[in-house]
């Protein structure tokens, strides 16, 4: 039997189909696990008025890292889908925070489990699910909750992407995906969740076979493209943060 | 003299059991992680799915792959695991964590409290707050008394967005350990120094001893 590798010779090439108006979600939690690489690419790619699914839009700490808040600048985004629109301090200023309060990018702020949890459903086949998280506050204004054995829940639907960027520390040619540490995060929700899934890989792509099977965290055939990320300085590689 | 973040740190480590499940939140709670518990055992969870996490890691020693909710390089201790975010949240949601501690802007004497959007902005940063308010066998808060301007941050009713409806189980301030008793908050415990007169004079609702 044939076996087709997914490895792509380049970022610009795994993002170059991108389509206007793509619903993206791209992975990480603070700097691990997100796809510095890709996300750099699509801002070069240029594709306009994207959905962007993340934790955050990024940009509050230095040094400044390619993130949603970079294609807000570039004129991509349309709307973002994110548990943080603000930063963690009241005081942070995000390059996304003007564009927003002008209205030139929309925003829906979703709890980050609820978040995790619709990207999930999207990818599981469930359309919507209740949960408690959120009930009695106004992001459930106006919408339906129902009580289930005396506790109240509110109805959240699934959240479906049409192109995820996820970041692996390893994966085989056949698209199998180790992680390392707090880099799992939203990354294999994200590869359930969409129809086309892109990875930069940390370490050299591996034969099919090379990961055991108990080990794979997200498996192959929920991916389509993998990218190995190049050593700095042609590769974006976490930094440590400056102290704030 | 009024405690330090450090010893509001402190204090409310103190009020864990052995055995517990502890969530710590973004900023003053993250001091939490470094306080030392002694012959208790207390195993740390982080929304990012890091179960069973340590002190910060030393200058020098990060591991980039690793942060705590507030994204610092953590260390992991023997018998951490890590899952991924909707199997972390599926822990909050399942009633897993004993004990989630965060910061917040208000509190009220119903349980309500704040933490999410300030006034006027158009975003705010929720992250995982709400999920852990309404899914923890606990709330404890981690606040200034007052803002900076010296209005109470204790209050009868919030006044800005909720995080979640009465779930509060202790706040610590600068001035001592309170608890919201539903028409105010009652003292469990005062700072060297605070007295009675000048937390009830911090609050902007009944202060019972």
């Amino acid at each position: 039997m044939a076996r087709r590798s997914k490895v792509v010779a380049d970022f610009d090439a795994a993002v170059a189909d991108i389509p206007d108006g793509a619903t993206i979600a791209i992975g990480g939690f603070a700097q691990p696990g997100v796809p510095f690489n890709l996300v750099a690419a699509l801002g070069r790619q240029g594709a306009k008025r994207l959905t962007c699914i993340a934790n955050t839009t990024g940009g509050a700490h230095k040094p400044r890292m390619p993130d949603i808040g970079m294609l807000v600048e570039n004129g991509q985004v349309a709307k973002v889908v994110c548990s943080f629109t603000a930063g963690t301090r009241a005081s942070d200023v995000l390059p996304f925070t003007p564009y927003y309060e002008r209205g030139e990018v929309d925003a829906e702020i979703v709890p980050q489990g609820t978040l995790a949890e619709r990207l999930r459903a999207a990818g599981a086949g469930i359309p919507a699910f209740y949960t408690p998280t959120a009930v009695g506050t106004e992001l459930a204004e106006g919408r339906e909750t129902r009580v289930i054995n005396g506790r109240e829940y509110l109805l959240e639907y699934a959240l479906p992407v049409d192109v995820a960027l996820l970041r692996a520390h390893q994966a085989d040619e056949a698209g199998n995906l180790r992680f390392r540490r707090s880099q799992r995060n939203f990354n294999p929700l994200m590869a359930m969740a969409a129809k086309l899934v892109l990875v930069e890989v940390e370490q050299p792509i591996l034969p099919a076979g090379a990961i055991d099977p108990d080990d794979v965290h997200t498996p192959g055939i929920l991916v389509h493209r993998l990218v190995q990320v190049p050593p700095p300085p042609d590769g974006i590689w976490p930094m440590k943060r400056e102290a704030r | 003299m009024p405690w330090s973040r450090q010893q509001m740190a402190e204090r409310l480590a103190r009020e864990f059991q052995d055995g517990w499940i502890v969530n710590l939140g973004v900023g003053m709670p993250t001091l939490i992680a470094d306080v030392p518990l002694g012959e208790r055992e207390v195993i740390f969870h982080s929304e990012n799915g890091v179960i069973g996490y340590g002190p910060v890691t030393p200058p020098g020693q990060e591991d980039l792959h690793l942060v705590n909710a507030g994204g610092q390089n953590v260390t992991l201790l023997p018998g951490a695991a890590i899952v991924h975010h909707a199997d972390s949240f599926a822990l909050i949601r399942g009633g897993r964590m004993d004990v989630t501690v965060m910061g917040a802007y208000e509190a009220a004497a119903n349980g309500d409290f704040a933490n999410w959007k300030v006034k006027g902005a158009k975003g705010g940063g929720i992250g995982g707050a709400m999920d852990l308010a309404a899914s923890a066998k606990r709330v404890f808060l981690m606040m200034e008394h007052r803002t900076r301007d010296g209005s109470p941050r204790l209050l009868q009713r919030c006044t800005l967005p909720i995080t979640a409806r009465g779930v509060v189980t202790l706040v610590a301030t600068d001035l001592g350990l309170f608890a919201p008793t539903g028409e105010g908050f009652a003292v469990r415990d005062l700072a060297p120094g605070a007295t009675l007169d000048e937390a009830r004079a911090a609050t902007a609702c009944p202060v019972s001893d």
